[in-house]
């Protein structure tokens, strides 16, 4: 049974979820779990570091282009508190780039299924979450 | 209100890393306005130090609870249940909370996750400024509402200084000169006179300088 | 202001109608006081006192009192200077009673740069009383032979009492008010930042004047001479309080010979100083170029007649 990477992403669900139906292959090495949110700006901080607590590999907030937001701020206000959790990955010895932020328009713009392989590249090329590895009584090979 | 900054999560970490059993506290007072140390921050810190935990492989657990306030008994000793077993607590109020906490669980590690910075207010969401000097004797009402003890960097009376330069303090440019502010509120207030007046020494036995300070209210006393 | 309150000689020279001047002398950043005694030896008979700096710029230096004790015996005239920003009132009087016993007789009071600026950012600042309380206090000493508790003394320190002015602070009415306020509270001369900006500086005066404030005290014009372009272009970005017209920059920049120059410039606007309605004297802050005192006196025709000693 090969292993999957885990990846947990919260998305809009304006411009996201038109993209849905798209996901990753099934031969990927990823498996990517979806959580809806009215607005990227409802995303909390607790969830994102829950995600990664419960050993996600990677996290990713989808939005809209910040400009483009269908509730005007939400999105850059997404970002900007995504910052926050960026310093504190970097404080607990997760690296910043397990977290990320796209910025994806319903109509034009990256399918998920590019993104799903973005995504899949960021996990092959960064390794399991030290914590999963941790908790497997495997070596660390976090940078 | 009390503003207090999060320590470094790294020097928080270490004031733990010893121990095995972790709960963090909130706060519901000031720490919850000025967005440092509430329910949602609590939440947060409990799960980082999770990570962190997990990942340097120390063994344990790290929980978290929030109480209206850490500085009146009767909230404090809700957490008689959850501080029980505990090896150690990591305090997200003021230092005031942290000592009502110490105090009460004497035989548990208490740690402050904040440092206490000063008594202020917001100027805009995000942004919070000191205004009060917290000295015992308040002088507002001849100042314009201003405060010559902690918005002058030097505490002056008879302000401004010399350092003092297009309305700005000589410590900073974000600084604004106290003194030139108070002019400025009195001359729109019409009292701008009362300046020539020379204000008093300071009775600074009022403030910390007089020792640890105490209020008795024998009208309210049970 | 003819009748003298204290033994000091530059109170003297005013009652006695003499255009005053003073310089200065910054302590070591150690304990060796060479160049205070070396700057007295070869300068005193070029002024008729010496400001020795306490800690300026929030630099821990050797003290002022100290300062004054070693230009005492070497034969010249210390003005000890006190800020407001290390001592409580209690080491202030007790340094007052101490320098007065030795044979200090000025005293020059000020708030104090703060203490970011210097070498010791982490201090805690004392700024248990402001300036003006102060001198109301080194006046009260004086006057009522009292310390500030109201306690008597017996015997008390009768110092002629200074304060210092920035001509071009704003607004410039609350500067020309608290000017007045100082001399109420006591200060008997005073002595101005460094004027670059004598224009801007004759419009401030003007102001004093109207107060009425140059009958009560001996105002003193201060000035820096400068050595280069460079030191000059520094202090306009950086000193806060200063005004400096780019002509002087200009012509320093373009001078042949830098030094020269602004010793000229120097000369020049002493000067057009004294021809300013209510200067009494000028105060020159030869910042870390002491040996130039002698030129710049003699050539702005400033000798003064009695020897240095007192």
């Amino acid at each position: 049974m090969i292993h999957k990477g885990k990846v947990v992403g919260f998305v809009c669900k304006f411009c996201a979820l038109l993209n849905f139906d798209l996901g990753p292959a099934p031969e990927a090495a990823i498996h990517i779990e979806v959580v809806e949110l009215p607005c990227a700006g409802r995303i909390d901080s607790r969830a994102v570091l829950t995600a990664f607590e419960h050993g996600a590999d990677a996290v990713f907030v989808m939005g809209c282009p910040t400009h483009e937001c269908m509730n005007i701020n939400g999105s850059r206000r997404a970002e900007q508190r995504l910052l926050r959790v960026w310093e504190i990955l970097g404080s607990v010895g997760l690296n910043r780039n397990r977290l990320v932020f796209y910025p994806v328009s319903g109509t034009e713009g990256p399918h998920l299924s590019q993104i799903a392989r973005e995504l899949e590249e960021r996990v092959v090329q960064l390794g399991p979450n030290p914590l999963r590895l941790r908790r497997q009584g495997k070596e660390l090979q976090e940078q | 209100m009390i503003i207090a900054e999060q320590k470094p999560l790294a020097e928080i970490a270490e004031s733990v890393q010893d121990v095995a059993k972790v709960l963090v506290v909130g706060c519901g007072g000031c720490v919850t306005v000025c967005l440092s140390g509430g329910e949602n921050e609590a939440e947060v810190l409990a799960s980082a130090l999770r990570i962190k935990r997990g990942i340097d492989g120390i063994a344990g657990e790290v929980g978290q609870v929030t109480v209206e306030r850490q500085c009146d008994p009767e909230y404090v000793a809700k957490l008689d249940t959850a501080v029980d077993g505990i090896d150690a607590v990591v305090s997200l109020a003021c230092g005031v909370g942290v000592q009502f906490l110490a105090e009460r669980y004497s035989k548990t590690v208490v740690v402050p996750a904040q440092n206490t910075k000063f008594a202020g207010g917001t100027v805009e969401h995000g942004v919070w400024e000191e205004r009060c000097g917290l000295c015992g004797e308040c002088v507002l009402a001849a100042t314009g509402g201003i405060c010559p003890i902690i918005r002058c960097s030097k505490s002056l009376l008879n302000g401004p200084c010399g350092g003092s330069a297009q309305g700005y303090c000589e410590v900073g440019k974000d600084i604004p000169c106290a003194w030139v502010m108070i002019y400025e509120r009195l001359k729109k207030l019409g009292r701008e006179a009362s300046l020539c007046e020379i204000a008093a020494v300071k009775d600074w036995s009022k403030s910390r300088d007089g020792g640890p300070r105490k209020i008795v209210r024998e009208d309210l006393r049970l | 202001m003819s009748e003298c309150m204290t033994e000091s000689r530059l109170e003297k020279l005013f009652a006695a109608g003499e255009f005053v001047v003073t310089s200065e002398i910054g302590p070591l950043k150690s304990a060796s006081a060479h160049n205070i005694i070396k700057h007295t030896e070869e300068t005193k008979q070029y002024c008729h006192g010496f400001n020795l700096t306490d800690n300026q710029s929030a630099i821990v230096r050797l003290s002022s009192i100290a300062a004054a004790v070693h230009v005492l015996q070497h034969g010249g005239n210390p003005i000890m200077q006190m800020t407001c920003r290390d001592r409580n009132r209690l080491a202030m009087q007790s340094d007052l009673l101490g320098a007065y016993s030795l044979g200090v007789r000025n005293v020059l009071c000020l708030s104090g740069d703060h203490q970011s600026f210097g070498n010791h950012p982490t201090a805690k600042n004392v700024y248990d009383i402001d300036s003006i309380q102060l001198i109301a206090m080194v006046k009260k000493m004086r006057d009522e032979k009292k310390m500030l508790s109201g306690e008597e003394m017996k015997i008390e320190p009768r110092f002629y009492i200074g304060a210092v002015a920035n001509p071009f602070g704003d607004p410039i009415e609350l500067r020309v008010m608290r000017l007045a306020k100082k001399v109420r509270a006591g200060a008997q001369f005073i002595q101005t930042q460094a004027i670059f900006d004598v224009e801007k500086f004759s419009h401030w005066m003007e102001l004093v004047c109207a107060a009425g404030i140059d009958g009560q005290v001996n105002i003193m014009a201060g000035v820096l001479p400068i050595k280069s372009v460079r030191a000059l272009t520094y202090m306009k970005e950086n000193v806060a309080g200063m005004s400096i017209p780019d002509v002087l920059i200009e012509r320093m920049r373009n001078a042949e010979n830098q030094q020269a120059e602004g010793i000229a410039i120097t000369v020049e606007i002493i000067q057009q100083l004294r021809q300013i309605k209510g200067i009494k004297g000028v105060h020159i802050m030869p910042v870390a170029w002491e040996s130039v005192l002698p030129e710049i006196v003699s050539k702005a025709g400033l000798l003064p007649r009695e020897k240095a000693a007192e």
